[in-house]
């Protein structure tokens, strides 16, 4: 038990005593999770839409892979990024392994699945006569579509924070392309794992109690946002 | 309805700023090499002692990969790492035999050591350690491997092998995992456990040190360089900068000094340019 206080003891301390490399490893945290999330929303909003709002052939299928995409492991996902990247790889001569950016790409194959997932999901839940509505209404497509994306919101904003807390809270694949760098690719999962390796078992739950408050402070921000106008 | 818009926009806009200025460019443009090398030099911080020193000396920066002495001799076998600092003697020499690899110099060495519950229920303390491993096949008493193809996994199958022993279930169990994790694991079965010092120094909690100093327990590091034989992309000039820094005067007194102060005695003993030890 007394471990878990000295975590809190060492989180706190990490914290407001403004330890430079704690600072740096959770802004590294922040910088990959946001950019890999950013991606997949690119990626998979579009995508999670025309599942839901077109028909096209393979449409369902389509829609079971995202849903099993969902469960993808994050350290077969990380194999198979750092063997792409592997020197001998296809993509070797990029230099990429062990870089952030790898972390990222990675992250983003993770989150991609769960974002056209649930923003499928959640258009589908929108009455499907919406967009015929608003076009007889003689809004343009575009303009009926981003009217489309406003009454849903709320469950768009959250299929974005579910992929931010898959790929913040992930370790294997950060720890396989990352490598676990110091100052280079150390977020605060893998400093968790290292540092309980090394039996500072203190020091990876304050790394814990770290990734808990940045978690928190990002859905914090999106959910404020996501409410203010409800 | 426009203020929705604007909030949903504002959303977007807020992850967009967040995630800029990401590191994508990195500091893949400066000099830096793969060094792929075993946990017990990472879990023992002796690497976040050297590399600085070595990046400020010679301006190679370092991503240091640590991963069992198997899968780093791997890495070096396929070219995806420029230099490696390993322990596993008999694997290493059938890597260097293959003819990829550059040199192979002695670096430094510790020693593994047998560890148990302080009850002792095999009688373990104090015997030569051939005899010590007959004794827990013989008592059945739990002993928990690394299983993981590490340098220390490959001694204590040698181990075994000498004693001529076959370990196996139930008593003979496999954690997969790294030192720290297995050492925890054999303290919580109140099992037996070999280990390098190092990491059994640096996290002592709850197995008593039990038999020590047999030459048969001599835990030696070496360097070796990876050439372009292994891969087009593989930098010799890099492999060569580390090999000969780290068996150079500055890095060996470093290695000396390492965990005097912490431990009351060095974690490893500087080698380099001494003879190859005997043992195994």
């Amino acid at each position: 038990m007394d471990v878990l206080l000295d975590g809190l003891a060492q989180a706190l301390s990490l914290l407001f005593s403004g330890d430079a490399e704690t600072w740096a490893i959770t802004l590294l945290t922040l910088r990959v999770s946001l950019g890999a999330t950013l991606i997949a929303a690119l990626l998979g909003v579009p995508l999670g839409a025309a599942i839901a709002l077109c028909s096209f052939p393979g449409r369902r299928l389509l829609l079971a892979g995202a849903n099993t995409g969902m469960g993808l492991p994050p350290v077969v996902v990380g194999l198979v990024v750092t063997v792409v990247l592997w020197r001998s790889g296809p993509l070797g001569g990029l230099g990429l392994l062990y870089t952030p950016t790898a972390m990222v790409v990675a992250q983003a194959v993770i989150a991609t699945p769960v974002v056209v997932a649930l923003v499928a999901a959640a258009l589908q839940q929108v009455d499907p006569d919406f967009l015929v509505q608003m076009q007889g209404l003689g809004a343009t497509r575009a303009r009926a579509l981003l009217a489309l994306a406003a009454e849903a919101r709320l469950p768009l904003l959250a299929a974005a924070m579910a992929a931010f807390g898959a790929v913040v809270s992930e370790v294997g694949a950060a720890q396989m392309v990352g490598g676990n760098i110091a100052g280079q690719t150390r977020v605060l999962t893998t400093a968790a794992v290292l540092a309980t390796s090394r039996g500072e078992f203190g020091l990876a739950i304050a790394f814990g109690l770290v990734l808990l408050l940045l978690a928190f402070a990002v859905n914090l921000v999106v959910t404020l946002a996501g409410q203010a106008v409800r | 309805m426009r203020a929705q818009l604007r909030a949903g926009v504002a959303a977007v806009v807020l992850l967009a700023l967040a995630a800029c200025g990401s590191p994508a460019a990195g500091p893949s443009a400066e000099r830096s090499l793969i060094l792929a090398t075993t946990t017990s030099t990472q879990d023992s911080g002796l690497l976040d002692d050297l590399l600085p020193a070595f990046t400020a000396e010679t301006g190679w920066a370092v991503k240091p990969v640590a991963v069992g002495s198997g899968q780093a001799i791997e890495m070096g076998r396929r070219g995806e790492a420029d230099v490696l600092l390993v322990h596993s003697p008999a694997a290493e020499e059938e890597y260097v035999a293959e003819g990829t690899a550059g040199r192979r110099l002695l670096v430094m060495h510790n020693d593994f050591v047998l560890l148990g519950p302080d009850a002792d229920p095999a009688g373990l303390r104090g015997v030569p350690v051939d005899e010590a491993m007959r004794r827990i096949a013989a008592a059945g008493t739990v002993f928990v491997s690394r299983g993981d193809d590490s340098g220390t996994h490959a001694r204590e199958k040698s181990l075994w092998e000498k004693a001529g022993v076959t370990p196996g279930a139930p008593w003979y169990q496999e954690t997969g995992q790294g030192m720290g994790a297995t050492l925890r694991v054999a303290a919580e079965k109140a099992g037996y456990t070999l280990s390098d010092r190092a990491t059994y120094l640096s996290q002592p909690d709850g197995l008593a040190l039990l038999v020590e100093g047999d030459p048969g327990l001599l835990n030696v590091y070496h360097v070796i360089e990876v050439t372009k034989r292994a891969g087009e992309r593989v930098q010799p000039e890099a492999a060569a900068a580390f090999a000969d820094w780290i068996t150079g005067p500055d890095a060996q007194r470093r290695i000396g000094e390492f965990g005097r102060e912490e431990y009351g005695q060095p974690l490893f003993v500087p080698d380099a340019g001494k003879p190859e030890p005997t043992g195994d």
